[in-house]
């Protein structure tokens, strides 16, 4: 791994990180992956966010749909744990409570397949201060 | 993929439903059909948005059009002119009371989003795993900012114009400490983290350290430039064990970076970062004691001054700064002290993190403006209180904080505000009680907290408390006296004024705050009755024999078999056995258990 000697070496990863993520994200191509990230702090694997992490990887690769799995902090809806947010190509992410192995089932087939959207969203009720 | 092309969104949360959105979804079910939209528009069930009060809420997908205080009757109306015609429907739309303008687009104006995350920006967005992620959400630049641009007095200078004040709970002026710490003379220094988090329902700063523990890194960092430190260690208890693991990953990535280490930027600055692990005593949240345990002392509270900033670990100058603290540095620096101080209220600037816990819908980490009042976050955000309970109390700051009452929903918080209503900001925990609690039963327990943690090196702390405990006790089992209420008081307040540090300071405002807000609790207890029925002392479980049909359900529940009667005979409780558990009374199906 390089060093980051200056603030520029740092700017640098930021760009190119961030390229990655809009690639990710924002193309609209469908063969991009869709991304879910399942909240994973003390609280949440509590509830079961770990199990339902790992239905998701194993029943995405039963079924042979290409998606990125990744863990992230506490989304802070600790009365609807445990949560995932799924982004699809081209699509705000979108947050879903209260998961269990048949909703997680849901998901795959109409979300994540389909594209249609199933009860249990979580609106997003805060705003974030956002980077440069 | 779907042939969807619209979206309803209508909120399903505890308060909306109470408000029709069942009914709501059933008449947009058929006016979609009656449109013949069925395989157009889908209708979906959400979370709740936070708005409890303009509620029933629905959200239009795709053009994010918010509608308000909807009812089933409007269903019709809206499909036919929103979702065929184009048009909005006006009438529904909410109006912003402070400008009197129609808000329409919940996407671009988050009117009511009464949350604003600064410290927990990252949380639940990025991989804390990965330093790429913190990294592309400008991770490290405020760090790189003020080593190549700034000097350590303008970092601090930026900090103190920023108004940020420590949010471990005493809200002393960081930029104030740092300066204080930097200005004392010595060839050594330290960066302490404070996260041994340790009130009763509180957890932001572990949501913080196992979110986005490299926030907390850069910000020591940057204390450290500011101070002249080289070292920070971080201490936290062993009971947080997914925190550590994250905080230790991230130091690896950050120092395999050159981020952490020496000559930082290709500067002359370099800063190591270790970890200290506590083992979850509350007094150890107390900076000096913090510093003893981290010596391999007891966790004891010595006298200030000196000041940790003055004389800390091992004699040398330590800055002790809270987690959520150190997570709102980078931003600062990034977004400018004027931008923070445009935040909150006049003596208190920027957000603060909340645990709300206790009778509320929506239990959660929240993130508000400092100035937003208990209403907004009790009845908005938090979604109102659990089954239709009518609101008593919320408790704030902890086992050193009081309990706040209908009278201050409408306070605003912040750190003076909650001062001077006999509470405290504290770390952050924020319980909400229904008219099922008992304010007494909730002053003994937080007492019997602080008995249990106090270190008792001081006599008030370790006596006083025990005897005021005592005097809780009696109260709840009925054997109070009128004049215990006045001991009470005697003994809280000299507590106050004479324990040594902040936990025996602080400790009496439980029994404070409940005795002068719910007077009429205490004299009920010296008259042996419980108004709520929790002190179990001064319950009595017992069976109407008009109601009762002798079905034996509450017989077979009762773990103590303390319910007698022959099958279709009225049965009776045996008071002796009884514990009070109150299982007989959920379970009987003809109201015929009552308690007094």
């Amino acid at each position: 791994m390089n060093k980051v000697k200056t603030l520029d070496d740092l700017r640098k990863i930021r760009e190119s990180f961030r390229a990655e993520i809009d690639l990710r994200e924002k193309s609209s191509n469908p063969e991009q992956m869709p991304q879910i990230k399942v909240s994973m702090a003390t609280c949440g694997i509590a509830s079961g966010a770990k199990e339902i992490m790992n239905y998701f990887i194993e029943t995405l690769n039963l079924r042979k749909i290409d998606a990125l799995v990744t863990q992230t902090g506490c989304m802070g809806y600790c009365y609807a744990e445990p949560t995932v947010e799924i982004t699809l190509p081209g699509k705000e992410p979108l947050v879903f409570g209260y998961l269990t192995r048949e909703k997680a089932d849901e998901l795959i087939n109409e979300y994540i397949r389909k594209g249609v959207m199933v009860d249990g969203i979580m609106p997003v009720t805060y705003d974030a201060v956002e980077p440069e | 993929m779907t042939t969807f092309t619209d979206y309803i969104l209508v909120c399903a949360g505890t308060g909306c439903r109470a408000s029709q959105s069942e009914q709501i979804i059933s008449s947009f079910k058929s006016a979609i059909l009656q449109h013949g939209l069925k395989k157009k528009v889908q209708v979906v069930r959400t979370g709740c948005f936070g708005f409890c009060e303009m509620g029933p809420v629905i959200k239009m997908v795709p053009d994010n059009t918010f509608y308000v205080q909807v009812s089933p009757s409007d269903a019709d109306e809206i499909v036919r002119e929103h979702l065929i015609k184009g048009r909005r429907v006006e009438r529904l739309l909410y109006v912003n009371p402070d400008t009197k303008q129609q808000v329409s687009d919940s996407k671009h104006i988050g009117f009511y989003k009464k949350q604003y995350r600064i410290a927990l920006r990252n949380c639940g967005f990025i991989n804390p795993e990965n330093i790429d992620e913190y990294i592309a959400r400008d991770g490290y630049v405020a760090l790189g900012k003020a080593l190549t641009e700034m000097t350590p007095e303008s970092v601090i200078r930026e900090i103190m114009n920023s108004g940020l004040r420590g949010r471990g709970g005493g809200g002393f002026p960081t930029g104030l400490k740092w300066d204080i710490t930097r200005k004392a003379q010595s060839g050594r220094k330290y960066v302490v983290c404070n996260a041994d988090e340790g009130d009763p329902g509180a957890f932001m700063d572990r949501s913080i350290l196992e979110g986005d523990p490299h926030s907390i890194l850069e910000a020591m960092a940057i204390n450290g430039y500011c101070t002249g430190a080289d070292r920070g260690l971080i201490y936290i208890r062993a009971e947080y064990p997914l925190a550590v693991e994250r905080l230790k990953i991230a130091i690896r990535q950050a120092t395999e970076y050159g981020l952490l280490g020496e000559n930082i930027f290709g500067t002359d600055f370099s800063f190591r970062i270790e970890i200290r692990y506590g083992a979850g005593a509350f007094v150890c949240g107390e900076e000096t004691a913090l510093i003893h345990s981290m010596e391999g002392l007891r966790g004891e509270a010595t006298i200030k001054p000196p000041f940790p900033s003055e004389q800390g670990y091992k004699g040398y100058p330590t800055n002790v700064n809270n987690v959520e603290t150190y997570a709102n540095i980078p931003v600062i620096l990034l977004k400018g002290a004027e931008w923070f101080a445009g935040i909150g209220t006049e003596k208190s600037k920027g957000t603060k993190v909340f645990a709300l816990a206790g009778k509320v819908n929506n239990v959660g980490l929240i993130e508000v403006p400092m100035g937003i009042t208990l209403r907004e976050v009790i009845f908005g955000i938090g979604g109102g209180i659990k089954d239709g309970k009518k609101f008593k109390s919320v408790q704030t700051g902890g086992p050193s904080g009081g309990c706040l009452t209908e009278k201050h929903l409408d306070l605003p918080i912040d750190y003076d505000n909650l001062l001077a209503s006999g509470s405290m900001m504290g770390s952050g925990g924020m319980i909400v009680m229904d008219e099922d609690d008992c304010m007494v039963a909730v002053a003994k327990f937080y007492l019997d907290f602080t008995v249990e943690e106090s270190c008792g090196k001081c006599t008030p702390c370790r006596v006083g408390n025990r005897r005021m405990l005592e005097i809780l006790t009696r109260l709840t089992e009925g054997k109070g006296e009128m004049e215990d209420l006045q001991t009470l008081k005697d003994l809280g307040a000299a507590i106050k004024d004479t324990a040594l540090c902040g936990l025996g300071q602080t400790s009496p405002n439980p029994v404070l705050s409940t005795m002068e807000h719910f007077e009429d609790e205490y004299l009920a207890h010296v008259n042996k009755t419980c108004p709520s029925h929790r002190c179990t002392k001064l319950t009595q479980y017992c069976i109407n024999p008009e109601n009762c049909k002798g079905c034996t359900v509450c017989a077979r529940i009762c773990p103590v078999h303390a319910i007698i009667g022959e099958r279709k005979v009225p049965h009776v409780i045996n008071f002796a056995e009884c514990i009070r558990c109150g299982s007989c009374m959920e379970k009987c199906k003809f109201n015929a258990i009552y308690v007094i």
